[in-house]
């Protein structure tokens, strides 16, 4: 082997080694919390009510909370991003607006997830007098997920072959039919997709719902959106740090946090999924 | 009778002057070749006549472009209704990611017109035109993406067809295609004329000469010569369209 082909080799392998080690640490992570966490889960785990200071008992109120907050912040982030990012790509011509609405979104991206959290107190509990409500949690989660629907909504539309644009107004179609018509149906799927992967983001996100949204126990099922909810995130994060036997919630904790790991994973694969589905769908109609 | 019809187009983008001074008519039912080496012109000119060139940002025209005797960059223009009467097939077929029915009768559709019957009727009549119905009578509901791209390429052919446009216009049809596909659509071409008007870019000189009556030769923004495609080839009038039809640039 010349020396070129020794460099080449030796840094190739230096690649794959780095890489081994990134996927191993995730398999480590998840190894860790299987194994702590498999023995408590159980049918009354997923279904029952928390009792004895958060020792025994289940999961159940925070598993229905985070389920509110997600569903809450998609009805108001997915039209509002999504329709955002339809203006910001098929409308605007590439003006200083334009790039400054750019960004503003990614900065927006950037911001602290505490940040939103106080700004929620701030804006939705207090001055709107939400108070600590589904409603002030879901408002404030999905300001946090707006920037990812947007990007994820124009990545999207920019993938569309422009050919097809001009196809359609050729023959006399409006912008708005075009894109309602033909761009839309071909940028779904990776919308979907968009929306499924901030879904995922949101379900894991403690300090939006800190100061908005969430209970530290509280063993019952909300009844309207002003009412507040336990949520899984921040229901692992009392258990880890503050509860009455903080040593014989530790169980729980774990368990809590597999829940958790698995519904995102699932939402994950969830949205590969609905991404080749659909993809598949749209070239048949 | 003239059909289309370009007075005095100066045509920028942006500092870039693209089309200079050119002036050219289009008799109705022929088909006018326009040749000449890349960036000659010959694309924006042909997608003045249904202002495609629109779509781009910091453009200026100057002169008057008219179909059918109408300035079509009045102020009262309807841009989608102009579009409607004047077709466009393009160097890659672009069909929609739809049926082949759907391809078809999607600019029906946008254009308001609700009828099935009616549709179906057109959709039918358009794929014949096309000389694509016998190839896909049994699939209409099939993707689009299932034909090849020759059969794709009459496929757009047959969707601006049924919008009725009476002027057509291609943009380098078969360049994409193989020659068989070629010559499936040159022979589309010769059957069209008996109805519609027709203006097409092509970089394949044996090709104007097979499918049209009039050929414009463009070069560097200018229009060199205009003439009957038999008496340019045989025997042009300027050097520099000698030079390019005998292959000496280009």
């Amino acid at each position: 082997m010349t020396g070129k082909q020794i460099r080449q080799s030796l840094a190739f392998s230096l690649f794959g080694i780095i890489t081994v080690i990134v996927v191993a640490f995730l398999f480590v992570i998840l190894g860790f919390i299987v194994i702590k966490g498999f023995r408590v889960i159980s049918w009354e785990f997923l279904t029952a009510m928390p009792k004895e200071g958060m020792t025994g008992g289940g999961i159940f109120p925070a598993i229905i909370g985070t389920a509110c907050l997600v569903i809450g912040s998609m009805v108001f982030a997915f039209p509002i991003g999504v329709l955002s990012g339809i203006y910001i790509h098929e409308y605007l011509k590439d003006s200083w607006f334009k790039r400054f609405l750019r960004m503003m979104t990614n900065n927006l991206a950037g911001i602290p997830s505490i940040v939103f959290g106080l700004f929620g107190m701030a804006l939705f509990v207090n001055y709107l007098k939400f108070g600590d409500s589904i409603l002030a949690g879901s408002l404030t989660l999905g300001l946090l997920v707006l920037p990812v629907v947007i990007r994820t909504t124009e990545e999207a539309l920019k993938s569309v072959d422009n050919s097809l644009r001009t196809g359609s107004l050729a023959l006399g179609a409006t912008k708005l039919q075009t894109i309602r018509k033909v761009v839309l149906p071909v940028a779904f799927p990776n919308i979907i997709t968009g929306l499924i992967l901030s879904i995922g983001r949101v379900s894991g996100e403690t300090a939006p719902i800190l100061f908005t949204v969430a209970a530290y126990f509280l063993p019952k099922l909300p009844t309207s959106i002003f009412d507040q909810v336990m949520a899984l995130p921040y229901h692992l994060y009392v258990l880890a740090t503050s509860g009455t036997d903080m040593e014989a919630a530790r169980p729980m904790a774990y368990g809590t946090a597999l829940v958790l790991i698995i519904i995102v994973l699932l939402i994950n694969f969830l949205a590969s999924y609905l991404r080749k589905y659909l993809g598949k769908k749209v070239k048949m109609n | 009778m003239i059909k289309a019809e370009a007075k005095n187009i100066n045509f920028y983008y942006g500092d870039y002057h693209a089309l200079k001074d050119i002036s050219l008519s289009f008799p109705e039912k022929t088909v006018t070749a326009l040749i000449g080496p890349s960036g000659c012109g010959k694309s924006t000119f042909l997608r003045l006549f249904n202002r495609m060139n629109d779509l781009i940002g910091n453009i200026k025209l100057e002169g008057e472009v008219l179909v059918d005797n109408t300035d079509i960059y009045a102020k009262s223009t309807r841009i989608d209704l102009l579009r409607k009467k004047v077709g466009m097939v393009f160097q890659k077929p672009n069909p929609f990611p739809k049926s082949i029915f759907e391809n078809v009768a999607y600019g029906m559709r946008v254009n308001g017109i609700r009828d099935n019957n009616y549709i179906e009727e057109i959709v039918i009549r358009s794929l014949k035109q096309a000389v694509l119905w016998e190839e896909v009578k049994d699939k209409l509901k099939k993707s689009a993406f299932e034909l090849s791209g020759g059969q794709q390429q009459r496929l757009c052919i047959a969707r601006a067809l049924a919008v009725e446009p009476t002027l057509i216009l291609m943009d380098e049809p078969a360049s994409a295609l193989d020659p068989i596909s070629t010559a499936k659509i040159e022979e589309l071409i010769h059957e069209l004329k008996k109805d519609y008007t027709i203006m097409i870019v092509t970089h394949n000189l044996q090709q104007a000469g097979r499918v049209s009556d009039f050929t414009a030769f463009f070069y560097l923004g200018e229009l060199i010569e205009i003439n009957e495609t038999k008496k340019m080839f045989i025997n042009p009038a300027k050097e520099k369209t000698q030079n390019y039809i005998t292959g000496r640039f280009g």
